[in-house]
């Protein structure tokens, strides 16, 4: 098990969320949206200028900019 | 009986088919007091149950973050409904059931509406409804919004609920023992000296601080600032333990611990699921071609060219119909009022004013509707997914780009649709920058104005300079954008945070209420502020008319002309009618008439406000190049953009130069001294930045809830277009090029 940063993950890739390194609205964002330690992420693609990421958490598709997945920290197998 | 009732929910859970599916055609929309958040009502009428509900802005959560958020929390608590009915969408349960928690942690009466039973059913997901209503402590009911089923069994829970109004204490959720602590010895102070206990109970304002919410800590403070103090300090310690030891703040904690909770309920027997939570289905897979890196783009340019087509081709024939009734009415009015100041008002002011506004009426709903099926599909959530990397660059959002379509993004659009269209945006501040920037772009008023000066000084390279004005509107526009990103709309963007929701076909019905109801308030918009302005802009260029010496001189005129032709003449004269082929010295007489009335009606405009305006400003203009002429015609361009080129044709003693036939102007400009092909260089600048047209301030007022940024574009806007045209002016002189 390693853990990474959800922009370095692949599309496809799936992982366990560890940790959400921020805080203020966007982390609360983040959190509402259900992406909280423990949930189960995969990545579904990327938009075609690689930014926006879109994954997949509890059964629908979210999309985060690159640097917003940069806190999401991610548990790869 | 009578009721209120509340709407509640995550957005595209179904909450507004729901809302359409209860009161049909009984709603209404506003605004609430002081934001620019939609608040729709309606009412449900069964046998005698008579049911007021409003239907709250779509939210995942219940922070102060976002306008509609906190306006949904405020509208519990100061308004009290009865009954709150929050639709989750059970295909989605577990994310839905985080803002449910939150409504029950307000302590307020909610029943909850299993909604889209049919997806979940074919994603092979199970929900015990009865299960999670015995855990949750409230009523279950599963429903189906699209097809009306569950309805009647929601509005009877509710209503059940709504009568015996039974007090339930919040839900208390554990959130571990630090912060259950906390929340203890916070509860224990709030309840001593009765803490904003009139709105809420005292665990949830205990949350609140916790979870360091800006709204609630600033009434606390001004309701109690001692006690809010106490409570901060213990925040404070609560938050630095749990720094040290979990390396979490406690309002992260809380999210995490909501979903922990969510999570216990549904593993107790709630949901059955049958495949692999993550797997892909259809809308996924026409995902892999939509938003495809190679076809994505292409389907995307198709889309928008298709929404663009569809909105502007189809419009124009009903367009059509509203102008020709308009002339007509103007036409009748000619003929019946009394030549004088009451004709001039009613067909220049009024109906003019009137016919201009409504002309839109159509365009506005062809576009709300195509916007309304791309959004309702799905498909402009792709859109913002695959443009915001471009439009970040610009401190927007890819929603903006809709909006700048709209406005004339591909030549001939119109910004007044174009701003209404900056409702998909959700982030404040990418709005408000959209909205702000849309005017510049080359709408279907301009073009007139355009085609003028370029078959006038360009004639050879019409497409090229046509393309040009395109570029540079979209340059123009991104980067006053970024401007002002970076100067008085600053600040972090907002979270792009959003969900790609599932492809769904519309039900027709939506887009019909949609579409209908923005128009209404275009329409209702016209018929006040628009009419006022619309009398004003005509006063402006009527008032004070020539001083009756000089009108006598005129007349005086035109008395010596007839007076020199034979008797017969003037005998024909009179008696003409149009197909009657006229003699050359009729011809003659009419001819010399006709530039006496013209003379008349340019000293006219140069003596009325306007004209003493556009003279005025000379002194600024010239460095631009513009005479007084220009200037006019520039200030009647705030009626409505294709005004600059009938008062050019009126201050060059043309008369009335229709729009579309500007042929013997743009001859007499190419010919008249002291213009050239750079006066008309900077014009097009000018006219590209300047000013939107009242229609679209007022407009911008009402998007953006205040007068403020709607003088701000009036203001700015010139300013930069004067800056930008005593640019090219200047530095095109003094390079010598396109000089006469």
């Amino acid at each position: 098990m390693e853990k990474i940063m959800m922009r370095e993950m692949k599309d496809n890739q799936s992982g366990v969320i560890s940790a959400i390194k921020v805080g203020g609205e966007l982390g609360r964002r983040i959190r509402d949206m259900g992406l909280v330690p423990g949930a189960t992420v995969k990545i579904q693609g990327r938009a075609p200028l690689y930014d926006p990421v879109a994954i997949r958490v509890m059964g629908f598709t979210l999309t985060l900019r690159n640097n917003e997945a940069d806190h999401v920290e991610v548990e790869v197998g | 009986m009578e009721a209120k009732i509340a709407l509640a929910g995550n957005p595209n859970s179904g909450k507004t088919t729901l809302f359409n599916e209860l009161t049909g055609a009984r709603q209404h929309v506003g605004n609430y007091p002081g934001v620019t958040v939609e608040k729709k009502e309606g009412t449900y009428i069964h046998n005698e149950d008579k049911i007021h509900i409003v239907d709250l802005p779509g939210t995942y959560s219940l922070t102060a973050y976002s306008e509609e958020e906190a306006v949904a929390r405020d509208f519990l608590v100061n308004e009290n409904p009865d009954v709150v009915i929050d639709i989750v969408d059970a295909s989605n349960l577990e994310r839905n059931l985080y803002l449910a928690i939150q409504f029950l942690e307000m302590g307020v009466p909610v029943c909850i509406a299993l909604n889209m039973m049919d997806v979940a059913k074919s994603r092979g997901i199970e929900i015990n409804a009865e299960k999670l209503s015995t855990l949750l402590g409230n009523p279950v009911i599963p429903t189906i919004a699209r097809t009306g089923k569950g309805k009647k069994e929601l509005i009877n829970a509710a209503t059940k609920m709504a009568q015996e109004r039974k007090k339930k204490g919040p839900l208390t959720i554990s959130y571990g023992n630090d912060l259950d602590e906390a929340i203890l010895e916070m509860e224990k102070a709030i309840k001593a000296s009765d803490f904003l206990t009139d709105a809420y109970h005292a665990r949830w304002t205990a949350l609140k601080y916790l979870e360091n919410d800006k709204q609630i800590l600033s009434k606390g403070e001004k309701s109690n600032p001692s006690v809010s103090a106490r409570l901060e300090k213990i925040v404070e310690k609560v938050s630095l333990h749990l720094q040290r030891t979990l390396n979490i703040y406690p309002e992260a904690m809380i999210a995490d611990q909501r979903y922990g909770y969510i999570n216990s309920i549904i593993k107790q027997g709630v949901l059955q699921q049958k495949y692999d939570q993550n797997r892909l289905y259809t809308s996924d897979k026409i995902d892999k071609v939509v938003t495809n890196r190679f076809l994505g783009p292409i389907i995307m340019i198709a889309s928008l060219m298709a929404l663009y087509h569809f909105t502007f081709t189809y419009s124009e024939i009903p367009v059509g119909w509203f102008e020709s009734f308009f002339g007509w009415l103007g036409d009748a009015a000619s003929t019946h009022l009394p030549d004088g100041l009451l004709k001039s008002l009613v067909v220049s002011g009024v109906i003019d004013g009137v016919g201009g506004v409504l002309g839109f009426v159509p365009l506005i709903m062809f576009m709300f509707f195509g916007i309304a099926l791309l959004e309702d599909s799905g498909y402009l959530a792709r859109v913002a997914f695959m443009l915001d990397r471009v439009f970040r660059i610009f401190g927007l959002h890819g929603s903006s780009v809709m909006a700048y379509i709209v406005s004339g993004g591909i030549a001939g659009g119109c910004a007044v649709p174009g701003v209404m269209a900056t409702r998909t945006l959700k982030s404040p501040k990418e709005r408000l920058a959209t909205l702000l920037t849309v005017p510049f772009m080359s709408c279907g008023a301009k073009l007139p104005v355009f085609a003028l000066l370029v078959a006038a000084f360009f004639a050879n390279n019409e497409a090229t300079i046509m393309l040009m004005i395109t570029l540079v509107s979209w340059a123009g526009a991104l980067l006053v954008a970024k401007f002002l990103r970076v100067t008085i709309i600053k600040g972090e963007s907002t979270p792009f945070v959003m969900e790609l929701p599932p492809y769904r076909l519309p039900t027709f019905k939506g887009l019909a209420i949609h579409t209908w109801e923005r128009t209404w308030q275009y329409i209702k918009k016209a018929g006040t502020v628009i009419l006022g302005i619309s009398i004003i802009l005509w006063a402006m260029m009527t008032f004070p008319g020539l001083p009756d010496s000089r009108v006598q001189e005129f007349e005086n005129m035109r008395e010596t002309v007839k007076m020199s032709a034979e008797a017969t003449v003037i005998q024909n004269l009179v008696t003409i009618g149009e197909s009657t082929k006229l003699s050359k010295k009729v011809e003659d007489l009419q001819n010399q008439l006709i530039v006496i009335d013209r003379k008349e009606a340019e000293e006219g405009l140069r003596n009325s406000v306007a004209g003493r305006m556009g003279l005025a400003l000379e002194g600024v203009s010239k460095w631009a190049g513009f005479d007084w002429r220009t200037n006019i015609a520039l200030v009647g361009g705030f009626a409505a953009k294709e005004v600059v080129v009938s008062a050019l044709g009126t201050a060059y003693s043309l008369g009335e130069v229709d729009p579309e036939e500007t042929g013997s102007l743009s001859e007499t400009l190419a010919k008249t001294p002291g213009w050239s092909p750079l006066v008309a260089l900077s014009l097009i600048i000018f006219t590209i930045f300047y000013a939107p047209c009242f229609i679209t301030v007022v407009m911008i007022v009402r998007e953006s809830g205040s007068w403020k940024w709607g003088l701000f574009s009036m203001a700015f806007n010139t300013v930069l277009a004067l800056v930008l045209a005593t640019l090219v002016f200047q530095i095109g002189s003094i390079m010598g090029i396109l000089g006469s």
